[in-house]
């Protein structure tokens, strides 16, 4: 029997009967071993570690074990503990060590510390419930299974600029009655909306926070409602390793593993990728009038960003930064990522306030990042995108030169602010279009077009209805007098300020909802859309709904058939997309013909052909691709024309003449109603005159040129 | 929790009584290892079952794993729902066949 093989599967040593022995430093964290646990943790600093082992759920422990000073191998002590019921267990640790603030130590040995290496926790394992608050251990440290059948699945590895991101909340998705799941806002119950997410025709959803958090954290009353505000988002980590057991159906039952496991492979199985938003950037223990959970009184000085006087850094605008640049910190991302690509198939990951990533330890930025290094030439992590938030809440802005070591791609918030003061009417933008519309090429010239994630409307903001709807943000059930949540919305409401009865304002919302989901699908790069976005989704105008679990993030299905105009041009538009490669090129265009077609690979227009007017007061667009250079000349598309009218009224655009033999079908009109906004691929309408095209107000179309 | 093996012709039943967790599991596994060496067409009668934890349910597929490995199938009887629904939520289901009583589970495993 292989347990038998080795001596140190026996113990050496016994305390009032629970028997244990030197263990194995490597790797940190708890591990089933055979005939017992390895528990593994570090502390650069403290002096003495003693292990607390608790009944799943008891108040009190049924065990402390000190680890005797032979255990300690540098700052990690190790230890096997043998015959524990793993799937009962819950541990954590008591560090002693000094408190001094100033010189960033904080060590309390009253209080007990979750694992930063444990692979589930405790303590909220249902949303919402109730917990127990005079538990002296609530973030509890848990074991788990790791031997999930994953059969023959393996990450996608679909080319990223093949991608179309759908960035969703898990419980916003489905809780809403009007989803009809079984289990509502829960992985499993996105399970049952992959039909729908297919019919969509995206192929890659990037999960909101998953790693485990608590949703009570600042729980207040809501001034408007009287109900509960909650940390809905989820931006706020207790543990990097473990998945959001109240996401869970089975999270009751300590199963969130295997459920989280069971939706990414049923995912890949129908061709969609999952990204997760990671949040390195801090923790959820807070600045120093926070609580103690867990990196705090391991390691303060090692885990988080101090100041000389010893208080906490506040990069992320939540109350600590966490300390990404120390060396022991960033093998911990690292090991966390790894975690997370190796064993939960994960296809990639979005780094929330990602700037932060490439400060040093004293908060400046950083040339060469070591983190941001380690990560783009990790081995494990070679197939596996890597997408920043290239700014953080100290200032630091990067889009466009966020350290990419030719890896990674960035959330483009110049493209997000380019198109929506495009489309409100905004004067001088043309120029600005032009780049955006090729990828940004201004800001990734050496990157290429697929370093640029592009969006409209993501979480943070206004939803793409509420864009253009809400010329304010109305945030007043936040709790903060309406001052949390961004002003520069680059938002219009058209006339009425929200809802309105008047049916030529709602008219133009939809057009211009329909205008941006065209640029979006029209654009090099990859986009990314905010999900609930393909069917109208509102917020009632609030930018910031990070604390509400209630309708405002909830999806309200009816809205499928409430705006069936929308989400039947947010299919359609996607089907196109996907149909013509030569919107989705790996690289910038040349801006000349280099495969003999006599057409360059992309083309400027205005209302005249090959005259675009780049001028202030221009609000006139169009640009023709050249279906012989897509992929770079390796596949044959169609030529691609599309022309941007963002001027109040119809103006009319000489389109360029296509080769003998070739005429132009028009694929979309934003301007038409619905049924003749957008055409099906291959029964797009031919143009009746083919040398000019009237282009409503504010409005868009789409040609095929075949 | 209780196990009983039964045998029926080349079809080992293994009939299990109370709850399996992490502290019935081991012998669970025991049963289903002793059954395996008997025959590799097994049912397992969790009729008697109402809780089954994630240790409960990795015997099951290591015992499928198991089976199929010799080319052998195993079918589960009497499944609660509320078992049922975990199964299907942590993707343990896809692995099984799932009846409601012995009998459906002898004719299925006699079919070739």
């Amino acid at each position: 029997m292989a347990t038998d093989i080795r001596i140190d599967y026996y113990p050496t040593h016994e305390q009032e009967g629970i028997k244990f022995r030197r263990g194995h430093v490597l790797p940190f964290g708890a591990t089933m071993v055979p005939n017992g646990i390895n528990f593994s943790i570090y502390s650069s600093e403290a002096i003495d570690c003693t292990l607390v082992l608790f009944e799943r759920g008891e108040s009190a422990p049924f065990a402390e074990i000190r680890f005797p000073e032979e255990f300690r191998t540098g700052n990690v002590y190790s230890m096997i503990v043998f015959d524990l019921d793993y799937e009962r267990l819950e541990y954590g640790y008591r560090m002693d060590g000094p408190f001094n603030p100033e010189k960033g130590h904080r060590f309390d040995k009253s209080i007990i510390l979750s694992d930063p290496y444990a692979k589930a926790i405790g303590g909220r394992d249902t949303w919402l419930a109730k917990p127990n608050w005079d538990d002296i251990y609530p973030y509890r440290s848990r074991l788990v299974f790791e031997d999930f059948d994953w059969e023959n699945d393996h990450p996608l590895e679909t080319p990223i600029e093949d991608l179309v991101i759908y960035e969703m909340h898990v419980r916003g998705f489905t809780q809403h009655p009007s989803a009809e799941v079984k289990n509502p806002g829960t992985f499993a119950a996105i399970r049952s909306k992959i039909a729908y997410l297919k019919e969509l025709g995206i192929n890659c959803v990037e999960l909101m926070p998953i790693y485990e958090f608590d949703e009570w954290e600042n729980s207040k009353e809501n001034p408007v409602t009287g109900g509960l505000i909650v940390n809905f988002w989820g931006y706020s980590t207790v543990n990097f390793f473990s998945p959001k057991a109240g996401y869970a159906a089975t999270g009751k039952f300590g199963m969130q593993v295997d459920e989280l496991k069971t939706l990414i492979k049923e995912l890949h199985k129908n061709g969609i990728e999952v990204m997760l938003d990671v949040v390195f950037n801090h923790t959820a223990e807070g600045d120093h009038r926070g609580h103690t959970i867990s990196f705090r009184g391991i390691d303060n000085k090692t885990y988080y960003m101090l100041t000389p006087e010893g208080y906490y850094f506040n990069f992320s605008g939540t109350g600590n930064t966490l300390n990404c640049n120390n060396p022991v910190v960033r093998n911990m991302v690292l090991d966390c990522l790894r975690y997370w690509a190796a064993d939960y198939h994960i296809d990639g990951f979005r780094f929330d306030l990602a700037a932060i990533l490439g400060r040093d330890q004293n908060g400046a930025p950083l040339s060469n990042p070591p983190l941001l290094e380690s990560l783009a030439h990790d081995p494990i992590l070679a197939k596996c995108k890597l997408v920043a938030e290239a700014w953080d809440a100290g200032g630091l802005y990067q889009v466009g030169s966020f350290p990419a070591y030719g890896r990674w791609a960035e959330w483009n918030g110049k493209y997000r602010d380019g198109i929506r003061k495009f489309l409100k009417g905004d004067d001088g933008l043309v120029g600005k279009m032009a780049q955006l519309v090729q990828g940004s090429p201004d800001l990734y010239y050496y990157r290429g077009p697929t370093a640029s994630i592009n969006f409209i409307a993501c979480h943070d903001g206004f939803t793409l209805y509420d864009l253009f709807a809400y010329n304010e943000k109305h945030n007043i059930a936040n709790g903060e007098n309406n001052n949390d949540g961004g002003n520069d919305n680059d938002s219009w409401n058209h006339g009425v300020e929200g809802e309105t009865e008047d049916a030529g304002i709602n008219q133009l919302r939809h057009r211009q909802i329909k205008n941006a989901l065209s640029i979006l699908m029209v654009s090099q790069g990859v986009p990314m859309i905010l999900s609930g976005d393909e069917m109208g989704v509102t917020k009632y105008g609030n930018n910031n709904t990070y604390c509400h679990d209630n309708e405002l993030n909830w999806t309200d299905w009816g809205l499928l058939k409430k705006n069936a105009d929308i989400y039947n041009f947010a299919r359609h538009i996607l089907r196109f997309r996907r149909a013509h490669p030569v919107l989705r090129s790996a690289t910038h265009f040349q801006h000349r013909d280099y495969v003999g077609s006599g057409f360059p690979d992309i083309s400027f227009h205005g209302t005249q052909a090959w005259k675009p007017d780049y001028s202030d007061s221009s609000k006139c667009l169009a640009f023709m691709l050249d279906g012989a250079h897509a992929k770079n000349g390796t596949i044959q598309d169609d030529m691609i024309y599309v022309a941007m009218n963002t001027y109040w009224d119809a103006l009319y655009y000489e389109l360029p003449v296509l080769s003998a033999g070739r005429n132009w079908y028009l694929a979309v009109n934003t301007s038409m109603p619905s049924g003749e906004d957008i055409f099906e691929i291959g029964k797009e309408p031919i143009l009746s005159e083919q040398g000019r095209f009237l282009v409503g107000g504010r409005s868009t179309i789409i040609l095929v040129g075949k | 929790m209780k196990v009983t093996i039964k045998d029926f012709d080349d079809i080992a039943v293994v009939e299990v009584e109370g709850n399996i967790d992490s502290k019935t599991a081991p012998e669970f596994e025991r049963s289903t290892k002793l059954a395996t060496e008997k025959s590799n067409i097994i049912a397992i009668d969790l009729t008697g079952v109402e809780f089954m934890s994630s240790a409960g349910l990795r015997v099951l597929l290591m015992l499928y794993r198991n089976v199929k490995a010799k080319e052998g199938k195993v079918v589960l009887v009497g499944v609660s729902e509320e078992i049922q629904d975990v199964m299907s939520m942590t993707g343990f289901i896809n692995f099984f066949k799932i009846v409601e009583k012995q009998d459906e589970a002898l004719s299925f495993l006699k079919q070739d």
